[in-house]
């Protein structure tokens, strides 16, 4: 049996499962939420115990950045990742783990070039261009101010 | 434990979320490309100083996600300009983001270097 592009486009429509943005939109919430929402349980225990509020927030961002090296290094990041899709890489967590599976993916090419160079191939540019805004954000408030 | 609060960072900060699994979905911009996005808009947003309200109203809702990253090198960069001058520009986005940064680096090296990757799915 002959099969036109037509033909082939209507089968591969009806095998593929139907388009997932709801469900993913909902996981996405549901987990993004999740982590911020452990985030703030944290910070209002630090808070609660007297710590200052800059310092109580950089101390939650670095726990949750342990917790998602943690899941990562067990391999239950990325499956968590799967199901949370953008959940799981917004929030600060999604930062930690594309640094460190990046760091254990390419340990086998090297300390150097392989662990210690693609540890940024993510990262890196959400760097440079972070502290790029930040900086022309500087010039501008201080000649401005 | 304050319960309102919590409701309010998970609204917010999965709201966040659900903004980027609709980028993912419905546009071709890749995962990394959306975070470098989320750190840009979170300095121009927290530079406008518009950030700091949402931050104020949902805590960690509004910190976790990676435009609070972007705010707080935005508010590093201010603060620093602030204490010693044009010196700031330069040093006070790095300063701010440095504990989580440096964080993220020793941990990832850890991680590199203790895991294996062979069992990764």
């Amino acid at each position: 049996m002959a099969l036109t592009p037509k033909d082939y486009q209507q089968m591969s429509q009806e095998a593929s499962p139907p388009s997932n943005t709801l469900k993913n939109a909902t996981m996405a919430f549901l987990f993004g939420g999740g982590f911020c929402a452990l985030g703030q349980s944290l910070l209002e225990l630090l808070l609660a115990r007297g710590m200052e509020r800059d310092e109580a927030s950089a101390l939650v961002s670095l726990s949750l950045i342990l917790l998602s090296v943690l899941l990562t290094a067990l391999g239950l990041y990325d499956r968590v990742a799967r199901v949370a899709g953008a959940g799981t890489l917004v929030p600060i967590t999604g930062f930690a783990n594309a640094m460190s599976s990046s760091a254990i993916e390419f340990r086998s090419e090297g300390l150097i070039l392989g662990l210690g160079a693609k540890m940024f191939s993510i990262a890196g540019p959400v760097l440079v261009y972070g502290i790029s805004a930040a900086a022309l954000y500087g010039v501008i408030y201080y000649f401005i101010l | 434990m304050n319960l309102f609060a919590l409701l309010k960072a998970f609204l917010v900060g999965g709201s966040l979320c659900l903004l980027g699994q609709l980028l993912i979905d419905r546009t071709k911009l890749t995962p990394a490309r959306i975070l470098v996005a989320y750190v840009v808009a979170g300095v121009v947003l927290g530079g406008l100083g518009l950030y700091q309200p949402l931050i104020d109203f949902a805590g960690a809702g509004a910190t976790v996600p990676l435009t609070g990253f972007g705010a707080l090198l935005a508010k590093g960069t201010r603060e620093a300009i602030e204490e010693m001058g044009a010196l700031g520009i330069l040093s006070g986005g790095l300063t701010a983001c440095a504990p989580g940064v440096a964080g993220a680096i020793l941990l990832s090296l850890a991680a590199g270097l203790l895991s294996r990757s062979k069992d990764k799915p």
